[in-house]
């Protein structure tokens, strides 16, 4: 379909925001049983009565799961409920061993938060709804058929490892006044989010993997309406790039249907990354019954007081305030901060000082080459394939000399197709600078015979003439000259 | 031969333990028995007699080593079939699990297994334990064996028509709405439910989750007290069990003692829809009490007319959802799986075929309670329900140490009596309902014959005061057993095989 340019659409209409996340939690045992959580384990491995839904078996909760719901609750400035417990959510599906999942309903464990993100140098605050704890459905994958989906397909596979992760959702209240930066501010919260969860050690927080997952709501209302339009719910969002994209495009989508006179259905939408647009799913318009009801295979979970109060002691330091840290200890600009946090690399740089390069240096290649790649290649920066480590390591190889910035692409290019450190890089690739007097000298005479004219100049005072035989050496030595060396060399002989 | 048959649980145990006889000698003469009745009574679904064997010369083997073995090694058990059990068929009496074996054990099975007791096989019951005369077992209807014409009770008729037919001489059960207390009373045997909690549900096929409660089942009460002793107890794998020691069952049935103890007769339990022979009797049952030292009060508990309509709403709910993951996926029956449906029909289709009319009965009427827009009348409502009914308990137990009340309003009705009257046949637990509500202890213990078919006296006691249920049971046994010479199962032994004794 056409779609409505963006400035267009935000011109006439406001944008409501709500993000429904989803966090496996990185317990060593599922959420209800002792199986492992182990990603990547062969199918049907991670499996027991309890998990597989057996005749019989029965719940008991991971006390580990609700330590780390409580502290992700605390650090998003939420309450925690006193007295709490598990709802069944009922319905059928080949993914649910039991045809309910095991959630919260009404009574969530942390409800009433709130958090800070800041776009292009202004700050919103997000409302958080509620954090409830729940559990992960098994794995299906469709066999035969053309597109991987259930339709179509010949056969189905069912792999339970999945089924019993211990799984968290964070539910935004509608959050508004974004205008044309919603996207961005659902980016950001994102990107802030999974900053805090990594800090807190809650989760491993990886998108490709499935462990962070956004179900991002949007709706339009006529500029100045205090009415919400009709929202729909945009699924398959798997990286911070898309949760930005998606969300631009349906306020583009809802904008055109809008101004064609339709009416937005409520509806759930699948993201195509590839092909950059969503399309319909199930319609919520006759909403699923899913008859909740309190589970009474658990008993009700009540926190005391002074457990939550020694949890809230083990909190990390809150996002807004390690950045303003970090910008002091840093001695970033304001401006080179939000190049920072818009591209996703202020843990990505934190990393790198912490393995021992410069703030200036972590930035410049994060913020720099790094990202121009990753944004290039379509994939998270932290998912390029290169590490923290590995960047520190590249740059101190430029600072003792070893290769010099040029040579550090190559290096680069090496390490993110997989050839090893930067250091086995140069090994491999014979990428050292080379500062050996013999062979430069070698290749400055080369150039001095081969250019007799450039050389008279250099005698006769033009001095800046010495760039081009500075030239002529560096390609003859492919690149892995030092240069300061070269220059030398040539005003030694012609100066 | 028939001296081994007779006698009770704590008997053989010192039998064997004083080496006058051997479990395989045992577990022989039982497997002999269900050989012989058997076809009539219809109490097992599953008999393994290898096995039985195996596990008696196996104890055997333990004891001839000098091992310290508990009071009720080497005798003989039946398990209701919604206990899983390795090694065996678990079907819980429906289609849809026919031929499936559990990869697992029970607790309450494992621990019956560690205490050496020896499993002659699984008994029927209700379909998914739901019914109140095994009629609704997806295999066959079991038969009362003080009269065949006549229903053992339910769900748990299996278990309880295996002991009066001296098949075995402990059983267990479950009891979710009086499927262990509402048998034993029509068979003329012991049967108790413990505090809910007391007794772990891991591995117990579940109904209602709320109410379920596994329990003993014997022919006296120091049997099932014993059988209590092994089977009770906190379980980690059991989110609801309770982390307290277990009340001393045993001591209590020993001592049989309810001198100084106050008993309210429920007034809300009697009149009309009561047999006349059963109130007979529970009122001469009351009197041997008072005759043994007790105080007997009458004691009113007015919301427990909410009992039975409020059930109605709670246990099907929870049966809507722990029901639906019989869905041909994982285990069981699957229909329609020829390629030509999708798993969502699949699904259909099986459970269609698989489930029996009242399942599908308490499925629809769970899932129709739980609905948006319905589940404040129906769900809410009863909870309300169950919370006043739970207070009239806590407003009795102030005044009274136990109450009292028939376990059932009729004796055991004819086979087909009830089938097309679901409102008659869920008033069979009208007694029995209220400390499934409220978690209670509570058993059913014989009172005598109405009609020559057994009575039951139920005992109530508060939450983890289930020795006191044991203590009035035994004595009440003690002050019939001085007048009848035995326990009311023996006359039906003198009745079946005049003279043998």
């Amino acid at each position: 379909m056409s779609l409505k340019p963006y400035e267009e659409v935000l011109e006439a209409y406001d944008p409501a925001l709500g993000l429904e996340v989803h966090v496996e939690l990185n317990t060593a045992s599922k959420m209800f049983c002792g199986c492992s959580t182990e990603f990547g384990a062969a199918p049907n491995t991670h499996t027991c009565p309890v998990c597989l839904g057996l005749p019989g078996a029965l719940p008991v909760v991971n006390a580990k799961a609700v330590e780390s719901v409580i502290r992700i609750g605390l650090a998003l400035n939420c309450s925690i409920a006193t007295w709490c417990r598990f709802a069944r959510k009922n319905y059928f599906y080949p993914d649910m061993p039991k045809n309910f999942q095991t959630s919260q309903y009404d009574e969530p464990i942390c409800f009433d938060g709130w958090t800070e993100v800041e776009v292009d140098g202004v700050t919103y605050r997000v409302e958080i709804e509620r954090v409830h704890m729940e559990e992960d459905a098994g794995k299906l994958t469709h066999i035969g058929g053309s597109t991987g989906r259930i339709q179509g397909a010949d056969h189905s596979l069912l792999d339970y490892n999945r089924a019993g992760v211990p799984l968290m959702e964070i539910v935004t209240k509608p959050v508004l006044g974004t205008g044309a930066a919603a996207p961005k501010v659902a980016r950001a919260y994102m990107t802030q989010l999974r900053e805090l969860l990594r800090a807190l050690g809650v989760s491993d927080v990886r998108m490709e993997q499935g462990s962070l997952r956004c179900d991002a709501n949007v709706s339009l209302a006529p500029k100045g309406s205090d009415v919400l339009g009709t929202r729909t719910e945009t699924k398959n969002v798997n990286s911070l790039r898309s949760v930005e994209r998606a969300l631009t495009y349906e306020i583009q989508r809802q904008g055109e249907v809008l101004a064609a006179g339709g009416r937005v259905l409520q509806e759930t939408r699948h993201w195509h990354e590839d092909a950059g647009h969503t399309s319909p799913g199930r319609s919520k318009e006759q909403a699923e019954d899913y008859r909740y009801f309190p589970e009474p295979d658990l008993v009700p979970i009540a926190p005391a007081a002074e457990w939550v109060e020694e949890l809230r002691g083990t909190l990390p330091e809150p996002p807004a305030q390690r950045r303003r840290r970090l910008v002091a200890e840093w001695g970033f600009t304001e401006l080179e901060l939000r190049d920072v946090i818009g591209s996703g690399s202020l843990d990505l740089i934190a990393d790198t000082v912490d393995a021992g390069a410069s703030p200036a240096a972590a930035r410049k290649w994060w913020s720099g080459d790094l990202a121009r790649r990753a944004n290039a290649a379509g994939v998270e920066l932290e998912e390029i394939g290169i590490t923290p480590a590995q960047v520190a390591e590249l740059q101190s190889l430029i600072e003792d000399g070893t290769i010099n910035d040029k040579l550090a692409r190559q290096v680069i290019d090496g390490v993110l197709a997989g050839e090893g450190s930067p250091a086995e890089v140069v090994e491999a690739r014979g990428l050292a600078v080379v500062s050996d007097d013999g062979a430069l000298a070698e290749a400055v005479d080369a150039a001095i015979a081969a250019n007799p004219e450039v050389a008279d100049r250099i005698r006769g005072g033009k001095v800046q003439a010495a760039g081009a035989l500075i030239g002529q050496v560096m390609k003859a030595m492919r690149g892995q000259a030092d240069a300061a060396r070269v220059r030398e060399l040539i005003m030694e002989r012609l100066g | 031969m028939s001296a081994l048959l007779q006698s009770s649980a704590a008997e053989l145990g010192r039998a064997m333990a004083s080496g006058q006889v051997s479990s395989r000698e045992v577990t022989q003469a039982h497997l002999d028995r269900i050989h012989a009745v058997d076809g009539d009574v219809r109490a097992f679904l599953h008999v393994d007699a290898e096995r039985a064997l195996a596990a008696a010369d196996a104890v055997d083997a333990r004891r001839a080593a000098g091992a310290e073995l508990g009071p009720l090694a080497g005798v003989p058990i039946a398990i209701k079939d919604i206990f899983c059990m390795t090694g065996a068929p678990t079907t819980v009496g429906s289609r849809i699990l026919e031929g499936w074996q559990p990869p697992y054990n029970a607790t309450v099975t494992q621990r019956v297994l560690d205490a050496g007791l020896v499993v002659l096989g699984k008994t029927n019951l209700d379909e998914f334990a739901m019914g109140s005369s095994t009629e609704n077992s997806g295999y066959f209807t079991t038969h009362n064996p003080w009269d065949r014409d006549r229903i053992p009770g339910g769900s748990g008729g299996g278990s309880a028509a295996a002991l009066a037919a001296f098949e075995a001489p402990l059983a267990l059960g479950t009891d979710t709405g009086g499927s262990i207390r509402q048998p034993a009373s029509v068979t003329g045997t012991v049967g108790v439910k413990p505090t809910y909690g007391g007794t772990s549900r891991y591995g117990v096929v579940a109904m209602a989750s709320s109410l379920d409660q596994p329990g003993p089942c014997g022919r006296t009460v120091l049997d099932t007290a014993l059988l209590h002793q092994v089977i009770a107890g906190w379980d980690p794998m059991d989110s609801t069990s309770i982390n307290a020691p277990v009340p001393d069952v045993v001591g209590a049935a020993r001592r049989a003692d309810v001198s100084g103890l106050r008993l309210g007769v429920v007034r809300e339990l009697g009149g009309e829809g009561y047999e006349p022979g059963v109130e007979q009797r529970f009122r001469e049952a009351v009197d041997a009490l008072a005759a043994a030292g007790a105080e007997i009060v009458e004691v009113s508990c007015p919301n427990f007319r909410y009992a039975l309509g409020a059930y109605y709403l709670i246990m099907p709910s929870e049966v809507s959802s722990n029901l639906a993951r019989f869905d041909a996926m994982r285990y069981g029956l699957r229909v329609g799986d020829d390629g030509s449906h999708s798993a969502e029909e699949v699904m259909a289709l099986t459970r269609g075929a698989g489930f029996g009319a009242e399942v599908k009965r308490r499925i629809i009427i769970g899932t129709y309670a739980l609905s948006s827009g319905y589940y404040d009348a129906y769900y809410g409502s009863a909870q309300k329900a169950r919370t006043l009914i739970a207070g009239d308990f806590e407003a009795a137990f102030e005044t009274c140490d136990a109450l009292l009340s028939p376990s059932t309003p009729t004796t055991a009705f004819r086979i087909g009596e009830r089938t097309d009257d679901p409102l008659a046949m869920y008033a069979a637990d009208l007694c029995t309902i209220p400390s499934n509500m409220a978690g209670n202890a509570a058993g059913s213990f014989p009172c005598g014959l109405a009609d020559g078919l057994p009575v039951g006296l139920q005992v109530m006691a508060p939450v983890l005061a289930d020795d006191r249920v044991y203590a009035v049971g035994a004595a009440l046994e003690r002050e019939l057993a001085a007048r009848w010479g035995g326990v009311l199962t023996d006359r039906l032994w003198a009745r079946q095989n005049g003279g043998e004794q």
